[in-house]
């Protein structure tokens, strides 16, 4: 079984540069003020990849993918 | 105690602290555990269901276990800087008795082994030297280092992740955590944050013992609480009471007038408001408050008259919230102004079409989204507030209904 994932961002480091929108729109879209709207949950396995872009071109480093606790 | 006073039990109507003479002679002598016995205080402790009384009511036991489980160099961290500005009970308790908070902090760290031990309060007013002089009284005791730690007059300054960052040096603003502070806060250490009042029951419940402390309250919320309630135009006062006592009482005793009200606003700024005549009789409890859609919170309880406008005052209390917001997050630093600025055009009278639609996109958006849950404490009461006054969001679609705000929802002029 593979692990599940669930993107995580930093609201102290964002500042809406946007970037993480562009790569990942199936998961992330952008509020009026320019800031990320995570769909909730884990990221479903097809959307892994883009959600791995999006971590990397975040300029601030405020995106993160953290592993689902499981319980 | 015959007159029902427990946390405020022997406290002088001058104002002045309580030595520890005076302190030990009210309460008998603190009951500290020996080394090792931290499993057993924390069993204690669990069994007691003692909520914490900072506002979110958590199960403080549950904390101490974290703590405790996750490592050995916790921080324990008393929480003194009552932010909230319609609450008094904090800083009344630190004044009247710091020596129970003070025992409570000593308890509280032997049970989760405390590396280090803070006690935090707003920076200027009389709290630190009241805390300085309690703290210098204890010396020779035996007992755990305790650090003073100011931190500024600010709301967020409160808040438990500002406060662990305070600790270390850092400013007193919102952190990031991706569990929970007592499993790992700072520098990945277990941080535990407790309010003072929380701290002030561990002492009682640990001197007294179950049976005594269950004698008030609720079977499920033993013991008493403080709250702080105010009415049009009167001082604020500061009361113990039993857990479970209704708003009708608790008004009565602080000379508030209930014939004539319309509603009243429980917790504080992060709670909401309930309407009259059923609000009076709600019991003053976690689970009553939650029962009757509201919540405890801090503990504050806030009588509207029929002749203010609740909206109105609801305006002001969202324009100061919006402008203690810490600004380190997008949503809140955004949304915050743009709910209060929409509340204004609604209160002036005949604002924008579509501003009702605008408060409740903002407030879905700010909400859940940021270092902290002040945006979200922002929500909930405007939320009620449309709610409760209904009638009056109706009214103010049409023009402006020319009631004052009332003088009950205070927001500090300057700096304390």
């Amino acid at each position: 079984m593979s692990k599940a994932f669930r993107l995580r961002v930093d609201w102290g480091a964002c500042d809406g540069h946007g970037l993480c929108a562009q790569w990942a729109p199936e998961l992330i879209e952008l509020d009026e003020w320019g800031f990320p709207i995570v769909t909730p949950g884990p990221v479903p396995a097809a959307g892994l990849a883009h959600a791995r872009a999006a971590v990397d071109a975040c300029p601030v480093l405020a995106l993160k993918l953290l592993a689902v606790a499981r319980r | 105690m015959t007159d029902g006073r427990r946390l405020l039990a022997g406290t002088r109507g001058d104002g002045a602290a309580l030595t520890l003479h005076e302190h030990l002679t009210v309460h008998g002598a603190l009951p500290l555990p020996r080394r090792g016995e931290a499993k057993h205080l924390q069993h204690h402790l669990q069994g007691a269901g003692l909520r914490g009384r900072g506002g979110a009511g958590f199960p403080a036991a549950r904390k101490l276990a974290a703590a405790h489980e996750s490592g050995r160099n916790a921080l324990l961290i008393a929480n003194g800087a009552e932010g909230e500005p319609a609450s008094l009970k904090d800083r009344t308790l630190l004044q009247l008795t710091p020596h129970l908070v003070l025992d409570g902090l000593q308890l509280a760290a032997r049970a989760v082994n405390a590396r280090e031990v803070v006690l935090a309060v707003h920076s200027g007013g009389p709290l630190p030297g009241v805390v300085t002089r309690a703290l210098a009284e204890r010396t020779g005791r035996g007992e755990r280092d305790v650090r003073l730690l100011e931190v500024p007059n600010r709301y967020v300054s409160g808040e438990a992740s500002a406060l662990a960052r305070a600790a270390g040096g850092g400013p007193s603003l919102p952190a990031l955590h991706d569990q929970p502070l007592a499993v790992r806060g700072l520098d990945r250490r277990p941080t535990v944050v407790l309010n003072v009042e929380t701290l002030a029951g561990l002492a009682l419940y640990l001197r007294k013992g179950p049976s005594w402390y269950g004698e008030v309250g609720t079977a499920e919320e033993p013991g008493t609480l403080l709250l702080t309630v105010r009415g049009d135009g009167a001082e604020p006062v500061v009361l113990e009471a039993p857990l479970g006592t209704s708003v009708r009482t608790v008004l009565d005793t602080a000379g508030v007038p209930t014939a004539d009200l319309q509603a009243v606003l429980v917790g504080g700024y992060f709670g909401a408001w309930l309407p009259a005549p059923d609000v009076l009789d709600v019991p003053l409890s976690i689970a009553g408050l939650a029962q009757a859609g509201g919540t405890l919170g801090a503990g504050i309880v806030i009588a509207l008259p029929s002749s203010a406008c609740g909206l109105r005052a609801t305006a002001g209390a969202v324009r100061y919230l919006a402008a203690e917001s810490a600004r380190q997050c997008g949503p809140c630093l955004n949304g915050l102004p743009a709910i209060a600025g929409a509340l204004d055009q609604l209160v002036a009278g005949e604002p924008p079409p579509g501003t009702l639609d605008k408060i409740a996109a903002w407030s879905g958006l700010v909400s859940g989204r940021g270092l902290c849950h002040h945006p979200d404490g922002v929500v909930a009461l405007v939320r009620s507030a449309l709610h409760v006054f209904a009638e009056d969001v109706q009214e103010h679609l049409h023009g402006d209904c020319r009631r004052t705000a009332g003088r009950v929802l205070a927001v500090p002029r300057g700096t304390w």
